[in-house]
């Protein structure tokens, strides 16, 4: 499927039921909830948040529907303290402080104006586009596909910065003092994940349709088992679905989530086993579970009958 | 049906100002919805076909719930509002649907539901147990919805008017299913058909499945009671009668047993939030000293001219705390959510120590000292802490005099003091005079009641009389209080 762009372009999608063709075209397998979430964000022309635990299928979303649409794909990744110089735009001093002290030893300085010669330093090239800047101006390139937009873990940053999302949501214009404003021309798909490790502000949900990604039931886990790991069969999938679904309805400090549960069947893809026994899934289960105490757990809850069950490397 | 025109059958409310009556209930339940909200729903649904009630649902859930917490409560109201009763979800005999598709959202049109048809009203109980038995053996989702259609019919005994609850009606069903013997009978089918025996693992995964398997049944069956009760009552009686408010509003007095475990369900995320709040603060506000070294490499970039001044983060001296929990009865759960949050946030204190009382004390860090799963400790802290002295009835003038003999060393003026409790003395000495020797001593001394202020001093309450030597006393009855005040406190 690399490089084909399906049939139906995200703009002329009709129904739902498209959505989650289109997005199972490219590997990822969307429940109803996402799939309506993604039409409407697409209809009504607005960003979408997403929410839940890590490693749910977030990021993979946005990475699916780019491809979907065939758009360029930019990435803002937040972290703390991030501000507008790393998210929009920054002037690349020491380049341009470079670029005049070797245009003085060339000694082509003299007999310049001031004026032209700062000119020269704020132009495109001395420019450092961050991702926000490039998505507001990439639109101009290709007329009919906007690019998507990813701004990940935006829980991650601060008020401030997340005050200044929302103006750059809503207007989809950002003014550079020297450049003057870079406005739209295409109003790109906005995606914003959060780990929900706080409270984002009320304004900016406000803008945002809202979906919580939870953890997959056991048919979906099968079906995406069963599509992203090569190699699997039906029966080892369906037996890594029950087993991942037992285990997180134990009081765990962190259930395994999906990614986890994918590792887990190519490691035993990759090890030759295709029926997983106690034995068999306590010498693995340090892949689904990271906490000493939650892998206790689980040994105890799955192996009650065998006493000589030690998970290896105890 | 397109929506230009929305209305449905026989007269009912026009699809806007359904959506507009069951906006105004979001918000009783507690759902912050804006007007900007409303209007996006509204916007949303003009989107959607009305058949497609899964996508229905998912359009007004992404336009009006923007907090996980409140989706149950958002789940439930839909339920209410848009219960659909086509017969599309009817399996009558062999699985073909009778009549047109009727996908139209119509709440209370007063009509009788088509239990299942003709073909379910004939069988036998004995007929009936054996359908259910094959359909939850081989996961029949079908069959199993229309058994619990079949099986409401028979036995919830529902009459129209009834003043009666929809749980009356769901016990009733379920005692006759006698579900817990069905779950063996499950197994041991499972074991017979087996071509070798079971490991272990496999048979916990069988059972885990047939519990899923009945689980849904039991879904089927409320969500079918609750549809019938919707036709009878109307939609704004059942709506007030299933509001239940957010975890964090219940109060700990109050709680019932469902309440306090998705209490503590709540609790993790609450925690975790609070922790990475208070961080943040921590680092925020005031800049520190000048850090010279940060300065100079960023100088480099300029040629040398310190054109960006760094600065360190001010490092405010962590408090220390010191709870003293009074955890008898119904104050005990609020004790308990309290020692655990404050556990929870403990990398915010330089140092917490906690100890519990009712009419005799107990120190109880040591549960909590290095400790990773924190329930486990507050749990044990219910079991093992030695805290009864004569009869178990809260003596707070014993507790304190304890708490003053064995541990007013420990008290410094870095510490910070948290008493709770109810102050319900069963009128016996108060020893106040410790409260106020403590609060020489220590920074702080802060009273938390879980009770309603306007309880405050009534009855064996001598709240007041201890609060006169506190910095402060705070009414704390819910989650959303106590982590008010654990915030202000750092």
């Amino acid at each position: 499927m690399a490089g084909n762009v399906s049939p139906v372009s995200p703009h002329d999608v009709a129904s739902v039921d498209d959505v989650i063709a289109a997005l199972a075209d490219q590997r990822y397998l969307a429940d109803e909830g996402l799939a309506t979430a993604v039409f409407l964000a697409l209809r009504l022309r607005r960003p979408i948040l997403l929410e839940g635990e890590a490693g749910v299928g977030k990021t993979e979303a946005a990475k699916a529907l780019a491809a979907w649409s065939g758009g360029e794909f930019i990435r803002l990744q937040c972290y703390e303290g991030i501000d507008v110089a790393q998210a929009v735009y920054e002037w690349d001093y020491s380049r341009q402080l470079l670029h005049l002290r070797a245009a003085e030893a060339a000694g082509a300085t003299e007999g310049v104006a001031v004026s032209d010669l700062e000119d020269e330093l704020y132009g495109e090239r001395f420019l450092v586009r961050r991702p926000l800047l490039r998505a507001l101006s990439a639109s101009g390139d290709d007329a009919s596909t906007p690019p998507v937009l990813l701004i990940d873990e935006v829980d991650r940053a601060d008020d401030e910065f997340e005050a200044f999302l929302l103006e750059i949501l809503s207007e989809y214009q950002v003014s550079i003092p020297e450049l003057g404003t870079v406005a739209a021309t295409q109003v790109p798909l906005v995606f914003l994940t959060s780990n929900a490790t706080r409270e984002l502000s009320e304004a900016l949900k406000r803008r945002c349709l809202y979906l919580y990604i939870d953890y997959p039931d056991l048919e979906r886990e099968r079906e995406i088992v069963l599509a992203k790991v090569p190699g699997v069969d039906a029966n080892l999938a369906d037996q890594v679905a029950r087993i991942v679904r037992s285990i997180r309805q134990l009081d765990l400090k962190k259930s395994p989530s999906v990614s986890e549960t994918l590792d887990w069947a190519r490691t035993l893809v990759l090890l030759g086993i295709d029926k997983v026994d106690a034995q068999s899934a306590t010498d693995t289960v340090n892949i689904l579970l990271k906490y000493r105490t939650d892998i206790d757990k689980a040994v105890k809850e799955f192996a009650d009958n065998q006493d000589e069950l030690v998970p290896e490397g105890t | 049906m397109s929506l230009a025109e929305p209305t449905t059958h026989g007269g009912e409310k026009p699809l806007l100002d359904l959506l507009s009556d069951f906006i105004v209930e979001l918000r009783r339940a507690g759902l912050p919805v804006s007007l900007t909200e409303n209007l996006d729903a509204m916007e949303a649904v003009t989107h959607i076909p009305i058949e497609d009630r899964e996508a229905f649902k998912y359009a007004l859930g992404a336009t009006l719930v923007k907090n996980h917490a409140h989706w149950k409560a958002f789940e439930v109201v839909f339920e209410v509002y848009f219960s659909l009763r086509g017969p599309e979800y009817d399996v009558i005999g062999e699985g073909d649907d009778a009549g047109g598709p009727d996908g139209e959202v119509a709440p209370g049109d007063g009509q009788q539901p088509q239990g299942g048809g003709g073909g379910m009203q004939a069988l036998t109980p004995e007929q009936l147990a054996e359908m259910l038995f094959k359909a939850l053996m081989n996961g029949d989702a079908a069959m199993l919805a229309a058994l619990a259609r079949q099986a409401v019919t028979r036995f919830a005994g529902m009459e129209p008017g009834r003043p009666v609850g929809g749980t009356y009606y769901l016990y009733r069903t379920l005692r006759n299913l006698e579900l817990d013997d069905l779950l063996e009978q499950l197994m041991e089918a499972s074991r017979e058909d087996a071509p070798e025996d079971l490991t272990p693992l496999e048979e916990r995964l069988e059972r885990d499945e047939f519990s899923d398997r009945i689980e849904q049944l039991k879904r089927e069956i409320e969500a079918e009671i609750r549809r019938r009760l919707v036709a009878d009552r109307g939609v704004d009686a059942m709506a007030k009668t299933l509001r239940k408010p957010l975890p964090e509003d219940v109060d700990f007095m109050h709680a019932s047993r469902e309440e306090l475990a998705n209490l503590r369900k709540a609790i993790y995320p609450l925690t975790r939030k609070l922790a990475a709040r208070l961080a943040r603060k921590r680092r925020h506000g005031r800049k520190g000293a000048l850090d010279f070294r940060s300065t100079m490499r960023h100088s480099l970039s300029y040629g040398g001219v310190p054109a960006e001044l760094k600065f360190r983060y001010p490092r405010p001296a962590k408090p220390e705390i010191m709870v003293v929990a009074d955890i008898s009865g119904s104050v005990a759960a609020f004790a308990r959510f309290t020692l655990h949050l404050v556990y929870a946030i403990s990398n915010q204190f330089s140092k917490v120590r906690s100890y519990v009382f009712i009419d005799g004390l107990d120190e109880v860090t040591r549960f909590f000292d290095g400790v990773e799963d924190i329930g486990e400790a507050v749990h044990r802290v219910n079991t093992e802490a030695d805290v009864v002295w004569v009869d178990g009835h809260s003596d707070y003038g014993h507790a304190f005099g304890v708490f003053w003999e064995r541990y007013n060393r420990d008290i410094g003026p870095k510490t910070t003091v948290l008493v709770l409790g109810d102050a319900r003395n069963n009128y016996h000495a108060s020893q106040s005079w410790i409260l106020k020797e403590v609060q020489h001593r220590a920074r702080k001394v802060y009273w938390l009641d879980p009770e309603p202020r306007a309880y405050w001093d009534t009855g064996d309450s001598i709240v007041g009389e201890y609060g006169n030597h506190c910095d402060g006393v705070f009414e704390v009855r819910n989650l959303r209080q106590l982590e008010a005040f654990v915030e202000k406190l750092v």
